[in-house]
């Protein structure tokens, strides 16, 4: 059986400051539907870059990008991202910041208070919706953050290390329920972290990336079924796999220093 | 937490204080001085004696001041988007926004008078000048200071310009302008008095407190002058205190100037 044509395609990317800073040297990489791929590696190695270029914040120097056949500039409405910040509007209740991206849109109040309530109860913030963000805790914030770039049905979600700001035990929490709204929605993820443990909980591909310029290092296939649970963590095939990953990544770093 | 009831007695019992040493001033002055610092009760009474004056007079320099300042929240608002369009603009158009508000106003005045005649519209265009700079800098700062992730978010959605500027960078820019017009809104009584000094007329009755003052100060009217400046003061507390009330409006419910003991 052949696999379907992948939904994200880099061919021989880089991508060049304005000031001639080299940040991501000729790097090929795809992802298939489905794939949940963190990119993980030392500050400066073109991570989230690779994400900007992906959502078509930014542009390639050289080299080409196809999101599910498209230019990354015709392809805004099949993604959504998520910053390492929630990135709310303070001013708007947390019904309103998760119906932002409808409206933008276009969407008639009827359709984006569907969406609004179904993708809210997705996060597990029913009754919340009248709240405003100063009222919520770190990862409430940040399921509403995720809940708003849900609500546009993404085929691809762009997470740049959303849980990084949050103590370990609101991370891992989130972490389960992420994989747990993936069972329900059949989004791609490129999901960029620094915390090993939660890429290998998460991915089923880990990209390791080397700095100056930003290149693939190597990549790490994790093969442990999906749904994976808070047990998944306590397997010792999961704790050799971050063993590994973590090895390989400090041998980048080393090289980097 | 809420101030205890002494720390709200705080500025009575300083009110107290401060009457008792002017009244204290008061006659440790000669006989013949005593005029130059008349007393709290001789200014209450010049109030009562002048209330139909000081009140027309109130009414038309209120006028002249909200005209002046509502002008200004206009215009600074279109010039401040206009401004945050692009660095080129801010550049371009800065040092002559600083010209206007480095200008004396004493020598705009006899200028303005000479363009547009002594009376209303001058009032209202000298205090146009004084309020304007703060709101446009200011207003200006708050529409460029957009959080940079958030204009990701409308710029990776595709939104228009003019959703971006609606639903985004004006109310961002809200905390900011409203700083602006809080020092607007002390600035324009001001304003419209100064304006009214050198622009006033009492032609229709249209005689404002600066045009009053003129009047009492020839008259050597000493209650009556500190009962206009006192009537002056009042002004500025109404118009700051409906700015404060509209800001407390507009963002008490979300902005964290107002919840700082909630976390």
């Amino acid at each position: 059986m052949s696999s379907p044509p992948p939904i994200v395609t880099f061919q021989r990317a880089s991508k060049r400051y304005g000031d001639g800073l080299l940040i991501i040297d000729d790097l090929t990489l795809t992802a298939q539907p489905g794939d949940f791929i963190s990119l993980i590696g030392p500050s400066g190695c073109g991570k989230s870059t690779l994400l900007k270029l992906i959502s078509g914040l930014s542009t390639l120097s050289s080299g080409s990008l196809h999101i599910n056949g498209l230019a990354p500039e015709q392809a805004a409405r099949e993604l959504a991202y998520v910053f390492q910040e929630p990135t709310l509007l303070p001013w708007l209740t947390v019904g309103k910041n998760v119906e932002l991206l409808m409206r933008l849109d276009g969407s008639t109040p009827s359709e984006r208070a569907a969406i609004r309530d179904r993708v809210l109860s997705l996060v597990r913030l029913d009754g919340l919706a009248d709240r405003y963000p100063r009222q919520l805790s770190g990862g409430q914030k940040m399921r509403v953050s995720i809940a708003r770039a849900l609500s546009r049905s993404p085929r691809i979600l762009l997470l740049d290390e959303p849980f990084g700001a949050l103590d370990e035990m609101t991370r891992d929490h989130l972490n389960e329920e992420l994989l747990a709204i993936r069972e329900q929605e059949a989004w791609t993820a490129f999901f960029v972290t620094h915390s090993v443990a939660e890429a290998v909980f998460l991915s089923n591909r880990i990209v390791i990336m080397a700095a100056g310029p930003g290149r693939i290092h190597e990549e790490i296939r994790v093969d442990f079924p999906y749904p994976r649970t808070a047990e998944t963590r306590q397997s010792p095939a999961y704790q050799q796999l971050v063993a590994r990953v973590s090895r390989v990544l400090r041998s980048v770093e080393e090289v980097c220093v | 937490m809420k101030p205890s009831p002494w720390r709200r007695l705080l500025p009575v019992l300083t009110g107290i204080v401060f009457l008792a040493i002017w009244y204290a001033v008061h006659f440790s002055l000669s006989t013949e001085e005593r005029y130059l610092l008349p007393r709290p009760d001789a200014i209450l009474q010049a109030f009562r004696d002048e209330s139909a004056v000081l009140g027309s007079a109130t009414v038309n320099t209120a006028l002249g001041a909200l005209s002046g300042f509502v002008a200004a929240i206009v215009i600074s608002g279109a010039c401040a988007l206009l401004l945050s369009l692009s660095p080129l603009i801010r550049a371009s158009l800065y040092p002559f926004l600083m010209m206007l508000q480095m200008t004396p106003i004493i020598v705009l005045a006899p200028i303005l008078i000479l363009w547009s005649g002594p009376g209303f519209l001058s009032v209202t265009i000298i205090t146009f000048l004084i309020c304007f700079f703060p709101l446009v800098v200011n207003t200006t700062q708050g529409l460029i200071s957009t959080d940079r992730n958030l204009v990701d978010l409308f710029t990776m959605a595709r939104a228009s310009r003019r959703q971006e500027i609606l639903l985004l960078r004006l109310p961002s820019a809200l905390p900011y302008f409203f700083t602006g017009l809080r020092i607007a809104a002390t600035l324009a009584p001001i304003g419209a008095i100064v304006g009214d000094l050198y622009a006033g007329n009492s032609a229709g009755g249209r005689g404002g407190l600066g045009f009053q003052t003129i009047i009492y100060s020839s008259q050597f009217k000493m209650p009556a002058l500190f009962a206009t400046a006192f009537a002056g003061c009042a002004l500025g507390f109404i118009f700051v205190g409906a700015v404060v009330a509209l800001q407390w409006r507009l963002l008490h419910r979300w902005h964290d100037s107002y919840h700082r003991t909630d976390t």
